[in-house]
């Protein structure tokens, strides 16, 4: 046999054999939580470069962590945004009607109304503050946990119902899967369930608004988990090469479905740090702590709006429920985790800031969520009207073949006539119009 | 004004020129950058230096480096940028380099571009046009030999389309741009500088012997999901696209058969009255592509051909193919779909 250059050596010689390192969650079901093992730097703690700096002044800020609001409840250091009262409580009020929604929706899947539904309970700040940040004429380029935005830019909540349930007034025709929204007139992108192709899809946005002279950006949502895909890659080389007006929020809520962040790599190097070897800046922020989102998702938009390209955000925040209705966490973490997690809950922390400031208080954050129930089960009501999934009332039959194309080409018309003979040898009564 | 559509390879009264695939394909570049501001074109290489075959040649300096760049070796970038870019309202035209290089953009294409108008409703659309080289017969070896299309034509969304002269390649290459669908547009590399006969050790013809290679000057545009009819016949019919309709036509002119044969243009949508209209007529059908044999884009046309024409087939359908094998270097034109295959089906055709 031949021999290779090292062959010679004693390479491995006295080493003990190699082993595959497979990464393990810190806690499993039943274990106590403790995670006293985190660093989390107080709120206050870090200067706030100029938005226009270079990027290696946003080194340390990939490696730390933007925080606000302090223990005490009060907006501390460089990041405080100074937002008024009235915006910090149309602020409270859209994460509170987010989460009311989800809690609606939620029990609504269980009853069997529709058939999934994905809560963000505990991430609402990181899309909610983050839309506040932005201009109604920004793109967003969402993943499946951002009702927040649409929200926030005024989506009739009805509306969102009818594509829950796919019923006949869904505007998407009943064609998605529950929760994929799409809203051209909300500047709110298709949402795929293919994970991380908006990446690339918003760099791509934001490029053309950069060849076009426009004023208008790009933001973009993936979980910690779909940064591993190679589309977010794909993403942040374009934007780098580009120097394009788009802001990437990795959400890093520690888990994507039963993986637990290392599997993405998160236990060598944070999300915000991938930023640095693009050239690109990048911010880790405390993703429960709305003031510092929306500080955060601030500067990078004005940064991008000025030219001076794009930024990498790591929302650190925790996914409090399941990852959708089709999951039991119960089955791969600690339910301790959610109990224990250091960074609290994003809406309590907000309801806390204001109370102390003078400017709100349980009594009417009470009422406040008794409305916003009330608010979330009529339009619930109104959107059953249009029906729930499976119940018949879905759009007329002959839309399965449009919008594959622009025209029908003569193949899907000859299919769709096949569909209609099927439908018609079933329920000889049926009508293609109803 | 009348949208001065095609006839059948002769454009009306426009003044002509001669033009290789290339600068075919470069002239539509050219027309469609400048009749609208909305088209872009980047891909790897094609901005300063004009791309590697060329068919980019003199657009960043007449459009400027916005609308005309180079871009990162990623091709789920290339194409996923194209996706936002079309949401935005641009009209995309990215080059992949190779058609061998675009599986790493496929996830965009099958699951984002193709289902963007479906998904949203109309909301968003994808009017791209992925401009690619494709097929073999240049010694590219398993990696830049390739014919892909049977991957694009069982999409959903998609529309592919494969030009085999320079006059198709202009006009379906303006009409593949202006589609407000995502199109698939892959030139046969192997006939950018001349039609090939399949006879790889006889010297290259020019274009400027072929007809196909008459241009008409400006705007114009080849319907997509028309085929065109290359010579009418009676003894059989074959369909093929691209590359090989110049080496069907070489074999059966040699060998003096009266064959009909129909060059598709567009595989999705594909022609399929002009196809009936034919087999009907003569009985037999011969499909020939480069492409690998099983799954291929023939398959599918047998199977239509046998749907619809079975009672008038006189013989069995024949599907001459590459081999499904990757494309090999040394042997390629033991791989390549070449007289003899296609001389050999011809004859069992005849013989029914």
């Amino acid at each position: 046999m031949a021999k290779g250059p090292a062959s010679a050596g004693a390479a491995g010689g006295n080493l003990p054999p190699l082993s595959l390192h497979v990464p393990e969650p810190p806690f499993r079901p039943g274990d106590p939580v403790d995670y006293s093992f985190l660093d989390i730097p107080p709120a206050g703690a870090f200067a706030r470069p100029d938005e226009a700096c270079p990027t290696e002044e946003t080194h340390a800020l990939c490696h730390g962590l933007i925080r606000v609001l302090d223990q005490d409840h009060r907006a501390v250091g460089a990041w405080d945004p100074k937002l008024d009262a009235e915006t910090l409580r149309r602020m409270l009020r859209t994460m509170a009607l987010t989460r009311a929604f989800d809690d609606r929706m939620y029990r609504g899947q269980r009853q069997g109304k529709t058939s999934f539904y994905m809560k963000c309970t505990g991430e609402e700040a990181t899309s909610v503050a983050s839309a506040y940040a932005l201009s109604d004429d920004d793109m967003v380029f969402p993943s499946y946990r951002q009702q927040g935005i649409l929200i926030a830019r005024g989506y009739p909540i009805v509306e969102m119902i009818n594509q829950i349930y796919s019923n006949r007034a869904d505007k998407l025709k009943g064609r998605q899967l529950p929760i994929m929204y799409s809203s051209r007139d909300h500047n709110f992108f298709t949402i795929s369930g293919n994970l991380a192709t908006q990446m690339p899809q918003a760099a791509g946005w934001a490029m053309a608004s950069a060849i076009k002279g426009d004023t208008r950006i790009a933001s973009t949502w993936i979980g910690e988990g779909s940064s591993a895909e190679g589309d977010a890659h794909a993403a942040f080389i374009f934007a780098t090469v580009f120097n394009a007006p788009v802001v990437f929020n990795i959400v890093n809520n520690q888990w994507a479905i039963s993986s637990f962040s290392g599997f993405a790599g998160g236990e060598r190097a944070t999300f915000a740090a991938r930023a640095i070897g693009y050239g690109i800046a990048g911010l880790r922020v405390d993703g429960n702590d709305a003031l510092a989102v929306y500080a955060a998702a601030r500067w990078a938009a004005n940064r991008a709006r000025a030219g001076k390209g794009p930024t990498l955000i790591e929302h650190f925040s925790y996914r409090a429920e399941g990852h959708s209705t089709s999951d039991d966490p119960s089955a791969y973490r600690s339910a301790q985790e959610r109990d224990e997690w250091p960074l609290g809950d994003p809406i309590n922390r907000l309801k806390k800031h204001l109370i102390a400031l003078g400017e709100w208080s349980e009594e009417q954050h009470a009422a406040m969520d008794l409305e916003l129930a009330e608010q979330v089960k009529a339009a619930t009501k109104e959107a059953e009207k249009n029906g729930v999934l499976g119940h018949g009332l879905h759009h007329p039959f002959h839309t399965m073949f449009e919008d594959v194309y622009e025209e029908l080409p003569w193949h899907l018309q000859e299919q769709a006539e096949q569909a209609i003979r099927e439908r018609r040898i079933k329920w000889p009564s049926w009508k293609e119009y109803e | 004004m009348m949208t001065p559509e095609e006839a059948p390879l002769s454009l009306a009264k426009a003044p002509t020129k001669r033009l290789n695939m290339i600068e075919a394909i470069n002239e539509a570049l050219h027309i469609m950058m400048e009749r609208d501001p909305d088209v872009v074109v980047f891909g790897e290489d094609v901005g300063y230096f004009g791309g590697v075959f060329r068919a980019t040649a003199g657009l960043q300096k007449k459009f400027g480096k916005q609308r005309v760049f180079d871009t990162p070796i990623n091709e789920c970038g290339i194409i996923g940028a194209a996706v936002g870019m079309g949401a935005y309202g641009l009209r995309p035209v990215p080059e992949i380099q190779f058609a061998d290089y675009i599986y790493p953009g496929l996830d965009q294409l099958i699951s984002e571009a193709a289902r963007l108008r479906y998904r949203s409703a109309g909301e968003f659309i994808a009017p791209i046009t992925v401009r690619s080289p494709f097929g073999g017969g240049i010694f590219g070896g398993q990696t830049h030999s390739q014919s892909p299309e049977a991957l694009f034509t069982h999409v959903a969304g998609l529309k592919t389309v494969i030009p085999s002269t320079p006059h198709d390649a202009k006009g379906l290459l303006i009409a593949a741009i202006e589609d407000n669908d995502p199109v698939i547009f892959f030139e046969p590399k192997r006939i950018y500088n001349g039609p090939f006969s399949g006879y790889y050790d006889k010297p290259v013809e020019p274009w400027a012997k072929h007809d196909g290679s008459v241009v008409p000057e400006g705007y114009y545009k080849i319907p997509l999901g028309k085929a065109r009819v290359v010579r009418e016949g009676e003894a059989l019919t074959v369909l093929a696209y691209g590359t090989m309709i110049h080496v069907a036509q070489a074999v059966l002119a040699e060998k003096g058969v009266d064959a009909e044969i129909i060059d598709l243009r567009t595989l999705v949508p594909l022609d399929i009255e002009t196809i009936e209209a034919s087999v009907k007529k003569t009985g037999k059908c011969l499909i020939v592509h480069e492409a690998t044999r099983t799954g291929g884009f023939g398959a599918e046309l047998s199977a239509l051909v046998q749907e619809r024409c079975f009672y008038h087939l006189e013989a069995p359908i024949e599907r001459v193919t590459g081999f499904d094998t990757p494309y090999p270097h040394s042997l390629e034109w033991a791989y390549f779909p070449g007289p003899v295959r296609i001389g050999e089906a011809v004859d069992r055709l005849l013989k029914a």
